[in-house]
């Protein structure tokens, strides 16, 4: 009997290079449907590239991406958004020069269909001081708000599942705070969440599951809660 | 009577000044006067030889507009565009010439000679794929040294150094009771024909920068992985720059060719791809009008300003007693890239942003530089 996988995101034993660094050494994790699933981890240890793998920006050199059981791990980037993923970059990455507008339409790109006004709508509710700044140069926003267009950015392509790549980095405690609330939002509305965050504390309280990377390697994982008791956790991580 | 009277005086008062405002603040009416001007021109300009530099400067305002699809559009820095102009006016040059005797007509040369520009438009984008910025200028600079070299050193095929002399000439053939035209060497109907290509290039360009294309463009000059990120493919919209900037100087190569009547693998060196590459900064990269008031700018003062300023000096100087026995015409026409250089330096200070920036330009000077935003190529762990 075979069992039926919930998995809408699976990685199997995924080796990424860069040159002739190894950044991934097998990393294996399944995020499943309606799922905000966290990767935590120090600095290198390879949590972006954990997403660029993912995402066709970095592909793999071994192992395999399954997206609702197919594999996407040698598709182009392009594709893969095509075929539901949703990546906000590290470093936001939103295209400065131009407007809030034009950056969350750039979102849709690869939508045909005539529902961007829907989406954008959607983006502004969750985001409304977005909606404020329409108009503004993006490169003008606060790190706050760029980073609330980034995720709204990726939003406009409506993905099944959505990688936010350290989304509470530079941002004031009350900015954090809203960005966190938005996250459980978009999820409740039915988007799987996959997380990457170095505020360990913050990724765990809103997240169903985790994983700890370290140097390359999933060294550990858990329900959120399970991971928060764990004392090794606790030190690497929450600075108990 | 006299309320009815005073009312009807008052608005007779006022009308002319509200529809004259009107007619002076309604943006069409520049446009429509340009037009009359550029239209009417060649008829009531006696002087020929001012009409030929008018039809030589359209060459130049085609070249620019192609190039900044690739540089102004696409952010990819092409250091060796007039490749692309030779190559389209080769093309025609074997094509429509005693060379192989092949008589191709020209208008159909006129539109194919943008597939055969595109196609090597291609050719060069497909390997320069993974380059950005100073790698990619580089490669597209050797691309440009190799093109005429290659025509000069086919000579079985173009001539070698001497070119291909002796091109057909664009004609109007003897059909259903017109009477058959031939533009030989008046510049009048050369400059009709570049007036209506312009015209056609500007309307294409300006829905191609609207387009789905022109955003993915936009959204690649200002950041690849996040382009690449929101579902852009890269590759192809980077070619399609490439093949569609070429296409553009394949027409200006035809019409050029056709115009001046011979190719001559001299003039398609380094100088005429960083000429229309200056063109493309000093006007407003980006922006169609900058780009035009840029080619016609750079291009009056290449072909006419400079060279006939040494003249105006010797005119100047003749009266006067102790310039008279000094040679400062002589010194002023030896230094004309001096000048050129200067008026170069001094326009990107005052301007920095281009003579019409566009939107996305101006933003930059204001912001400051965005290189973090493109820092990150490799990614980090």
């Amino acid at each position: 009997m075979t069992v039926v996988s919930t998995a809408v995101l699976e990685l199997e034993g995924i080796d990424v290079f860069y040159g002739r660094v190894q950044a991934l050494r097998g990393v294996s994790l399944h995020v499943d449907q309606g799922e905000i699933v966290t990767l935590i981890g120090a600095n290198g240890a390879g949590k972006t590239t954990t997403l660029r793998a993912i995402s066709g920006l970095t592909p793999a050199a071994a192992g395999r991406v399954l997206l609702r059981g197919e594999e996407i791990t040698r598709v182009p980037a392009e594709t893969i958004v095509a075929r539901g993923v949703g990546h906000a970059p590290e470093g936001r990455r939103i295209f400065s020069r131009m407007t809030v507008l034009e950056n969350l339409d750039l979102g849709a790109f690869i939508r045909k269909d005539g529902a961007r006004r829907q989406d954008m709508d959607r983006v502004f509710t969750l985001f409304p001081r977005l909606k404020e700044r329409q108009r503004q140069v993006a490169g003008t926003l606060s790190g706050g708000e760029q980073q609330m267009l980034a995720i709204g950015r990726a939003l406009m392509s409506r993905p099944k599942v959505l990688l936010l790549d350290e989304p509470s980095l530079g941002l004031a405690p009350i900015l954090v705070e809203t960005i966190f609330q938005v996250i459980r939002e978009v999820n409740a509305e039915g988007t799987t969440v996959l997380l990457i965050e170095q505020n360990a504390l913050k990724a765990l309280s809103v997240a169903h599951r985790g994983y700890v990377l370290e140097t390359g390697r999933i060294v550990k994982e858990g329900t959120a809660r399970q991971l928060l008791d764990s004392p090794d956790v606790q030190k690497a991580y929450l600075g108990v | 009577m006299s309320r009815s009277k005073g009312g009807l005086l008052e608005r007779l008062a006022q009308l002319p000044p509200k529809s004259l405002r009107a007619f002076a603040t309604d943006t069409r009416v520049p446009g429509i006067g340009l037009g009359l001007v550029l239209v009417l021109f060649p008829l009531l300009d006696p002087n020929k030889s001012h009409v030929n530099v008018a039809a030589d400067a359209g060459t130049f305002i085609l070249l620019a507009l192609g190039l900044n699809i690739v540089v102004g559009f696409a952010g990819l820095l092409d250091l060796g565009y007039a490749a692309f102009f030779a190559i389209g006016s080769y093309a025609y040059a074997m094509l429509a010439s005693g060379q192989f005797n092949i008589h191709i007509p020209f208008w159909f040369l006129l539109l194919t000679s943008a597939f055969t520009a595109a196609f090597f438009g291609v050719l060069l984008g497909a390997p320069t794929l993974r380059l950005r910025g100073d790698y990619l200028a580089i490669v597209t600079l050797g691309f440009g040294e190799i093109v005429p070299r290659v025509f000069k050193n086919a000579s079985t095929f173009t001539g070698g150094v001497n070119g291909i002399v002796g091109l057909d000439q664009p004609s109007f053939p003897h059909v259903l009771g017109f009477p058959g035209y031939k533009f030989g060497f008046n510049p009048v109907p050369y400059y009709f024909l570049i007036l209506a290509i312009l015209l056609l290039s500007v309307v294409l360009i300006s829905n191609l920068r609207d387009s789905r294309l022109g955003r993915a463009w936009m959204a690649i000059r200002e950041d690849e992985v996040a382009a690449a990120s929101n579902g852009i493919n890269t590759v192809t919209t980077k070619l399609l720059a490439f093949a569609m900037g070429a296409a553009f100087s394949g027409f200006a190569g035809t019409y050029a060719a056709s115009k001046l009547f011979i190719v001559s693998p001299d003039d398609f060196g380094f100088v005429v791809s960083v000429s229309i590459l200056v063109m493309i900064v000093l006007g407003g990269m980006g922006n169609l009008r900058g780009v035009i008031v840029g080619a016609v700018l750079i291009f009056f003062i290449q072909r006419y300003l400079l060279i006939q300023l040494p003249g105006w000096i010797a005119a100047l100087t003749a009266n006067i007693p102790f310039l008279a026995s000094v040679d400062v015409a002589g010194y002023v026409q030896r230094s004309n890239y001096l000048i050129f250089g200067l008026i170069l330096v001094f326009t990107m200070l005052l301007r920095p942003q281009g003579l019409i920036p566009s939107a996305q330009r101006k933003i930059e000077l204001e912001l400051g530089t965005t290189e973090e935003a493109v820092a990150d190529l490799r990614g980090s762990a």
